[in-house]
């Protein structure tokens, strides 16, 4: 009986031959650069490593440091999921709403409009924003505010405990249109022209209808995908932080768990306390992912 | 006029009137000078000579504009030791040969892990999604461990391998391919394609809009790479690590800091505008599918 199995598996194995022939080049390289790297980190968290000495195996201290002892890394946690919670979803209907939207519009229009979309996330100008929310009356905002009469002395946007989450949300947003957006618009373009034909026969009457009969159960695996690039992109939101608001950011306000990592793994070299904290954000992503695809699955079929 | 006939022609879909693609219109582009205003600002900063930097109100335009900034820039780079050719032709190669190795290495997977059922398939598949969700700033610490196993520090393959190696791109072509009915591929079973023929003759013509968008993600990714501490030797520099050199903080550089993004961009949008002109062509073209 086994044996049989066995020489079955060795036998849709040897099958499927050239499948796994067009899979090699990427999985060596995917297994080296990536799998490796990742497994090697995974004991890590359990260990207490400074980058020069060996590792130091402590067993789960590093954990329980964290969730009892730890007031920033707690106070981090509540940043990340409010961040996480305003951004991922709005962002994530966003990206939707507007690569639908443009597809409605003359193929120029099209192109000019994603790229218009796109572009903030191409590069790191979002360093731009320090200008338009400057603490003085030269920042944009402020002397918009000072010229209108709102304001009567300008407002430290980037200083001010409590405006700096608000600040970092609003540029995370200008900068989430990446490559969830970019893989919906794919999407549109891709969707089998003779399908929408076929709806007009049977009865399809708006764009509305189009959208929810047609289009939505179309794009799945596309909006799969723009879901995980979410969910990564929202929580291990750092570094527009770090470059806008300053690190640390004042009282703590804009402090997400992987800034928490930054600060433990190259500020003071604590890199198996910083793995813990990382695997602990992992693990939310992945509870995270679960749930989503759960709710996608449902809604697709 | 022809404009409002191009906006009947592609209105020919079911129940489409002309005023809600106006009304369309006007919110995608109300809602686009938002985004498209910082990147404004950037291009004005960076035409800004020194001293309009201070100046209250704040110009929303530059009222003497100059190249000072770019000339600086350039200045700054073309006195260091390596010549500027040097890491644009490093530059170039890293980005093309990232972009067609992971574009071909990576569309040849996803058609597989899509479409083809093989033992340990969906373990790979799963695999795919949990890496993109594993983010640790140890990673880059392990890789450099492997990397110096394999003596690849210091060399252009300490750029491209890992790049290469991205899952994001092969997760975005399988969830693509996906969607795609199974007869095509098996009518090219029938026909006696293998996989490898299937795979470039009938799946990818029909995955353009895909493998375009690979191509901007690809290019972009690798374009941005940084030696870091992976390259050290100055002939082997990236545009992206002199550039940022170059435009070293202290405010009376904020323009030349400015001047760098946007020359940085420059690429990246080229590539896009390519990009989805093919789409676009092969959408007219053909009438996609089947």
């Amino acid at each position: 009986m086994e044996k049989a199995k066995k020489g079955r598996l060795w036998k849709r194995i040897w099958q499927n031959r050239e499948g796994y022939l067009m899979l090699l080049p990427f999985m060596v390289l995917f297994l080296l650069f990536t799998v490796i790297p990742v497994v090697m980190s995974l004991p890590l968290g359990f260990t207490d490593f400074n980058m020069v000495q060996m590792p130091q195996f402590v067993g789960l201290s590093n954990y329980t440091t964290l969730f009892l002892n730890d007031k920033v890394f707690i106070g981090s946690i509540r940043v990340t999921l409010v961040f996480a919670l305003l951004t991922g979803p709005v962002s994530y209907v966003l990206c939707f709403l507007l690569a639908w939207l443009i597809n409605e519009l003359p193929p120029k229009l099209r192109t000019v409009f994603t790229l218009v979309f796109y572009a903030p996330s191409m590069a790191n100008v979002y360093t731009v924003w320090q200008l338009i929310f400057s603490g003085d009356s030269y920042g944009y905002l402020n002397a918009l505010l000072l010229r209108i009469g709102a304001v009567t002395k300008p407002i430290q946007w980037l200083t001010d405990g409590n405006y700096v989450l608000g600040v970092v949300i609003v540029v995370q947003l200008w900068i989430s249109l990446g490559a969830g957006f970019l893989a919906l618009r794919a999407g549109f373009q891709n969707i089998d022209r003779s399908l929408y034909e076929a709806g007009a026969i049977e009865g399809i009457r708006s764009r509305w209808q189009e959208l929810i009969y047609i289009t939505i159960p179309a794009m799945g695996p596309q909006l799969m995908f723009a879901a995980v690039m979410q969910i990564v992109g929202s929580f291990t939101a750092g570094s527009v932080a770090q470059s806008l608001v300053g690190f640390p950011s004042t009282d703590y306000k804009a402090h997400t768990i992987m800034s928490h990592a930054y600060d433990y793994g190259w500020i003071r070299f604590e890199m198996g306390y910083a793995s813990a904290i990382c695997m602990v954000l992992f693990l939310v992503m992945l509870l995270c992912n679960r749930a989503i695809s759960r709710v996608l699955g449902r809604f697709m079929d | 006029m022809t404009d409002i006939r191009k906006l009947k022609a592609s209105n020919r879909q079911a129940g489409r009137r002309i005023g809600g693609t106006i009304v369309i219109f006007l919110f995608l582009l109300l809602l686009g000078l938002f985004m498209v205003f910082p990147i404004y600002l950037a291009c004005v900063m960076a035409i800004k000579p020194v001293h309009e930097l201070f100046v209250f109100p704040p110009k929303l335009y530059a009222i003497d504009p100059t190249l000072d900034n770019f000339r600086d820039m350039f200045a700054t780079l073309s006195e260091m030791w390596v010549p500027f050719s040097r890491y644009v032709f490093n530059s170039v190669l890293v980005t093309v040969s990232v972009t067609a190795a992971q574009c071909v290495f990576a569309s040849m997977a996803a058609f597989v892990l899509a479409k083809v059922d093989l033992p340990g398939g969906r373990f790979l598949n799963k695999l795919i999604v949990v890496s993109l969700l594993y983010q640790s700033n140890v990673i880059y610490l392990m890789q450099y461990i492997v990397m110096a196993k394999l003596h690849m520090i210091n060399t252009y393959w300490a750029l491209i391998l890992p790049a290469v190696a991205s899952p994001m791109c092969l997760f975005l072509m399988r969830q693509s391919i996906l969607s795609m009915p199974d007869s095509i591929i098996e009518a090219a079973k029938v026909d006696g394609a293998g996989l490898f023929t299937t795979c470039w003759r009938v799946v990818m013509p029909n995955q353009k809009p895909a493998l375009m968008t690979m191509v901007i993600f690809a290019f972009q990714a690798a374009w941005n790479l940084q030696g870091g501490s992976l390259i050290y030797d100055e002939s082997l520099k990236t545009l992206p690590t002199v550039v940022q050199q170059a435009a070293a903080s202290g405010l009376a550089r904020a323009g030349v800091a400015m001047a760098a993004a946007v020359f940085m961009l420059i690429p990246p949008i080229v590539i896009f505008l390519l990009a989805q002109r093919q789409v676009i062509e092969t959408m007219a073209h053909s009438g996609i599918k089947e």
